[in-house]
């Protein structure tokens, strides 16, 4: 007969760059069941709307996460804007589609280093970051920071980038592509990689749909939809379809997230050769007053942002509904019936952002 | 919130599961719950989603009234009602997964809870 | 400057945004290689020498760096690293917030920034391993004069 027993994962754990708490309980080696418990992140800071002029929100905003701190600050600009009836001119707009999509970047080759380090591939994990490097480099240089660079103000962008630079990126990025390239294949073709996410985690379809999941996560599983079809900023004037794989397993959220890279340097691409003359930003005026939805769609999924205004300088409402939430449940529902070696990749595999979860 | 890819419905609370069980045969999914303190009352927003349509449905309810939960018909909705139970201290029934109010452990109980409420003018 | 030991670091992550975290792994990538002053990220407190921890203290992840700070064996140094880890940050006002890492347990370097870069990091560490010698040294003298009372 099994016995049961419960171990402990987290909130510290080497295998978590945040902390999550997880009570995982067994029968030998499986998992029947597990509880999880959060809020060692929970800062609160969608009240901080209260005490905070609505123009400098955005700076908190884009604290909510170091990973899409320029997704969370644009989308926040992006929701009062629309409350405002403030229409961005054109070049500020393909300038936040060419940061969201370095955002990408380097949130994806993060995420492919952490999961390297997971299954214990520590040389890869480095190669990952290295690459990495190259991009964050590419925001130092246009905008001074390096993960938090606060180039989104309320109407506008704070800062332009020349045409000599943006060239520039489109060349360094065909340098990378082809970096990109070569560890990628580790990831896609090494056997011993693939032995550790082939089959784990499988997710239905069916069961996606019904845990209403985003992101690559969802999009491993067959379904194709992506946000950015929505054809916010500029993704209205540029030609990509939704990058889907019907594995549904570990596996083929990594191979999703593979060929992502490359559909965002090919975004890049498209958008630097369409780009606009013009000015970045417009003045406002007033206060905002009246409520706004947005959707984007953040490297890890469909991200919601609710701000209810009410002619005042302070806001009555920010909420964030970031995708990680949104595939916690998923995530807890696949650990059931795995192996206790299975849970990291499960975990790593949703690409997990806790201080997103609680903000 | 009217636009050609969104639309905002009220409901009556009492008739909140009903209208969620017709989304989900439908084939909707569920997007986020949200609630929002307002001057005497917490407004509810379930968002809905088919495609790329959106679908809000909102009603309000005062201080210590009950709410029905939908995560036996939408199982991933525990996690949002237990973070509205938690932070709002709007009591939600029959969820499928209770934290009883320990998901998020803060330091001030219901830190969004209405104003007239902390005061102990509230239902009890 | 002349380092005794390999001075091991343990990483946690208090309620930072992230930002401060992935410069600290930043720092260990060979771009900035941390390694080549013998700092080795390890998992196990018991293991560590330096407690290198970001963002802000709320009241549910107290005790864990309470607890963590225990369980390191003496000496030891506490690194701050970021703003919010210093004393809150942007989210100071935030009613989960409690303050910077010092209203827990005794911080004695602090590395500020909003996300701090690697560079900062990197000599807070290599401060942290010149206050961890001084430590030991203290540490050796105390134990050589009990000795000799006893």
């Amino acid at each position: 007969m099994s016995t049961r027993s419960v171990v402990p994962f987290g909130p510290h754990h080497p295998v978590l760059p945040e902390p999550i708490h997880l009570d995982l309980v067994l029968e030998d080696e499986k998992v029947v069941d597990v509880i999880p418990s959060i809020g060692f992140i929970h800062r609160g800071l969608e009240k901080l709307v209260e005490k905070r002029d609505f123009r400098d929100f955005v700076y908190v905003a884009e604290r909510m996460c170091g990973i899409c701190s320029f997704m969370h600050g644009m989308s926040y600009c992006e929701a009062v804007e629309h409350i405002m009836g403030v229409e961005l001119p054109p070049r500020a707009k393909y300038l936040r589609t060419i940061w969201c999509e370095l955002s990408r970047l380097h949130s994806h080759l993060l995420w492919l280093g952490l999961l390297a380090d997971a299954f214990g591939f520590e040389s890869l994990f480095m190669q990952c970051w290295r690459l990495r490097e190259k991009i964050l480099d590419m925001f130092e240089a246009s905008t001074g920071g390096r993960l938090i660079f606060s180039v989104n103000k309320i109407g506008g962008q704070r800062r332009d980038m020349d045409n000599a630079m943006l060239h520039g990126f489109v060349e360094k990025l065909g340098g990378l592509e082809e970096d990109l390239k070569g560890i990628t294949s580790t990831f896609l073709a090494n056997s011993a990689v693939n032995s550790r996410l082939k089959g784990v985690g499988y997710m239905t379809k069916k069961m996606a749909q019904e845990y209403g999941v985003a992101g690559p996560f969802m999009r491993a599983s067959g379904i194709a939809r992506d946000t950015r079809k929505l054809g916010y900023d500029a993704y209205g004037d540029l030609n990509f379809e939704p990058i889907t794989s019907t594995e549904g397993d570990c596996y083929a959220r990594t191979q999703v997230r593979v060929r992502e890279l490359f559909q965002s340097i090919d975004l890049i691409r498209q958008a630097v050769a369409k780009i606009p003359e013009g000015p970045v930003a417009v003045p406002i005026r007033g206060f905002p007053k009246g409520e706004y939805m947005v959707r984007v769609e953040q490297p890890r999924g469909e991200a919601i942002y609710y701000v209810k205004a009410n002619g005042t300088k302070f806001l009555d409402r920010f909420r964030v509904r970031t995708p990680t939430f949104a595939n916690v449940p998923a995530m807890i529902e696949l650990m059931k019936g795995c192996r206790l070696s299975e849970i990291p990749m499960l975990i790593l595999t949703i690409d997990p952002c806790v201080s997103c979860i609680e903000r | 919130m009217a636009e050609s890819d969104r639309q905002l419905l009220e409901v009556r609370p009492e008739a909140l599961l009903e209208k969620v069980t017709e989304l989900k045969t439908r084939g909707y999914r569920l997007v986020q719950i949200c609630s929002t303190t307002l001057k005497d009352c917490y407004e509810m927003t379930y968002s809905f989603s088919i495609e790329y349509d959106l679908l809000n449905l909102r009603f309000t309810v005062k201080a210590g009234e009950k709410v029905p939960s939908i995560s036996h018909i939408y199982p991933s909705a525990y996690f949002y009602e237990n973070e509205i139970h938690d932070l709002f201290g709007v009591p939600i029934e029959f969820m499928t997964v209770d934290y009883k109010g320990r998901l998020y452990r803060t330091a001030v109980k219901a830190p969004y809870k209405l104003k007239q409420e902390e005061e102990g003018g509230g239902p009890k | 400057m002349k380092l005794s030991k390999s001075p091991w670091v343990l990483h946690y992550d208090g309620s930072s945004c992230n930002g401060c975290d992935l410069e600290i792994l930043d720092s260990t990538t060979p771009v900035y290689d941390v390694e080549r002053f013998g700092v080795v990220n390890t998992g196990n407190p018991k293991h560590a020498d330096i407690f290198l921890i970001t963002g802000g203290i709320n009241a549910q992840n107290a005790p864990v760096v309470k607890q963590l700070y225990s369980q390191m064996p003496d000496p030891k140094v506490v690194v701050a690293v970021g703003i919010c880890a210093c004393d809150g940050g942007v989210f100071k006002d935030c009613y989960n917030i409690l303050g910077g890492v010092n209203k827990v347990i005794p911080v004695d370097i602090y590395v500020p920034g909003c996300a701090v870069k690697p560079e900062a990091v990197i000599d807070g560490l290599r401060k942290a391993a010149e206050l961890l010698d001084q430590k030991q040294k203290q540490m050796k003298k105390k134990r050589a004069a009990a000795r000799k009372e006893g």
